[in-house]
């Protein structure tokens, strides 16, 4: 795709004049790094950093049939949310494969907010038009609105300090307000993709591109795709592409948590349900190395002569000093503390199988005491 | 601007080497450690190895992408930078410092004339646009 076909965010422009590093993902320019991509990951582990997430898709989903059409179309309990909740959630397949992953924001009783990958906007639009009901309106939002997230141990007050919202320090992890700035309301929730205290916020361009300024003044630092990539890695957060598709299941996802059977019907229900009971041959795991050198998606993972898996993402992880990788490996082999081999581009690189969020360690400041 | 000293000679595949009597040090430019961002990876010869002109010696490795290293010019490595293989940052910092790669000593110091200047690297990277 040439460059000039990229769709842009509203932060395109001020990207470009701090001196971004702009690349093509999932159809958008978006930053890749401003200056270090390290950097700006320990900044996020450390303080506070920014990112712009224009690109996620919004889509509102509302109407008297709203709640029973979700509750079909995703895989959580939507009935569990109260108005200013969320929660993460799947698209399933008939077969249990995974569509999306994704978050459900209940805006009020018959009011839903739903961000999704941008690389999946489209289907997952086409995908619950499929299955709504007539009394419900799929509207996407994406383009007329903007998204920022604000992530760090001091992200939570530097937000709540721009939009002088006191209260937003009283709102539990997938919480949300909908905060007065400027005359419109900017959905504030306490979630994020880098295993960090922080909000994500919603709003119109106008507001949010204001909003990023506001907080950058304020301390945050602007962080690129990149240092995005590297901290979900450490946090153990699956990618849609790399770590979940069509072709994995929740349950070898180590995502059943977010899979309510319980609930009653849903699309993918019985399907998961049979995996589930057939038992699943791999599982998703964290490796680490024994080496900064950084496994990639696609390099093979080893026990003896044996190719047991492979790497689905990989990153050098600056909490860890080290290369660190999430993948699939066989069911057997998939308990901590097993010792494995990766194969990057012919060298037998040692590895130890780890859960997933313990790839995520705190740096040696925050341990003490 | 990426820093292109006169005092060294440069490699098509972005290398520089620095000679001592018949001691040459071997580095990756500042435009190439720009170019692959934070390095987080290098893996170098052992001391003793005799390499040739052009020969791969070694990989260096970014949090975006892999590269190898060629050694502008043929001898036997005599020494290689531990500290940058346990401290890869120190490839971005300083390229043409304490960045350095490997030492050798020169088989062939005529191979020093078919490297370029800093003024003919500059127009190299200067055409290498579209990163």
């Amino acid at each position: 795709m040439a460059v000039s076909d990229l769709k842009r965010t509203p932060l395109y422009d001020v990207h470009l004049a701090a001196g971004a590093r702009m690349v093509p993902f999932a159809g958008w320019a978006m930053p890749v790094s401003y200056q270090s991509i390290l950097d700006e990951a320990r900044v996020v582990r450390q303080h506070a950093g920014i990112f712009d997430i224009s690109h996620m898709g919004r889509v509102c989903v509302e109407g008297a049939e709203s709640l029973p059409v979700l509750q079909r179309v995703t895989s959580n309990d939507v009935s569990r949310l109260a108005p200013g909740d969320a929660q993460y959630s799947l698209f399933l397949t008939p077969q249990g494969g995974i569509i999306d992953d994704i978050i459900v924001y209940r805006r009020r009783a018959q009011e839903f907010l739903l961000v999704v990958n941008a690389s999946n906007t489209e289907e997952d639009l086409r995908w619950i038009r499929e299955h709504t009901a007539q009394s419900v309106a799929v509207v996407d939002r994406t383009s007329e609105t903007a998204m920022v997230a604000v992530q760090g141990p001091h992200a939570p007050s530097l937000v709540a300090g721009v939009l002088e919202s006191p209260a937003l320090l009283d709102l539990g992890r997938f919480q949300f307000a909908e905060v007065e700035f400027r005359g419109t309301l900017i959905v504030c929730c306490r979630t994020g993709y880098t295993g960090e205290d922080g909000f994500e916020l919603i709003g119109p361009v106008q507001e949010v591109s204001s909003l990023w300024e506001r907080c950058i003044r304020a301390g945050a630092v602007p962080c690129g795709l990149g240092a995005r990539d590297t901290l979900r890695i450490e946090a153990g957060y699956p990618l849609y592409g790399h770590e979940i598709d069509t072709h994995t299941s929740p349950v070898e996802a180590g995502l059943m948590w977010v899979v309510k059977l319980e609930k009653g019907e849903f699309i993918g229900r019985d399907a998961v349900m049979q995996i589930r009971s057939e038992g699943v041959l791999r599982r998703l795991v964290g490796m680490l190395l024994d080496s900064r050198i950084q496994p990639r998606q696609g390099y093979t993972v080893h026990a003896g002569d044996a190719v047991v898996g492979s790497v689905t993402s990989g990153t050098f992880s600056p909490l860890r000093h080290c290369g660190i990788a999430m993948g699939y490996v066989a069911t057997p082999l998939a308990r901590p503390g097993t010792r494995v081999e990766i194969d990057i581009r012919g060298k037998r690189v040692p590895a130890r199988i780890v859960p997933k969020k313990n790839l995520l360690a705190p740096y040696p400041e925050h341990s003490e005491g | 601007m990426s820093k292109i000293p006169d005092n060294v000679r440069y490699s098509h595949t972005h290398e520089w080497v620095r000679c001592e009597g018949d001691i040459a040090t071997i580095g990756i430019t500042d435009h190439a450690q720009s170019e692959l961002g934070d390095i987080t990876y290098l893996d170098l010869p052992e001391v003793g190895r005799v390499l040739q002109r052009d020969e791969r010696f070694g990989e260096i490795e970014s949090v975006k992408a892999v590269s190898e290293l060629f050694s502008p010019v043929s001898g036997e490595v005599i020494e290689v930078n531990a500290g940058a293989v346990d401290a890869t940052e120190v490839i971005n910092e300083d390229p043409y410092g304490n960045g350095w790669m490997v030492r050798v000593r020169l088989q062939d110091p005529s191979e020093l004339d078919t490297l370029m200047s800093a003024e003919e690297y500059a127009r190299l990277i200067a055409g290498d646009g579209g990163h």
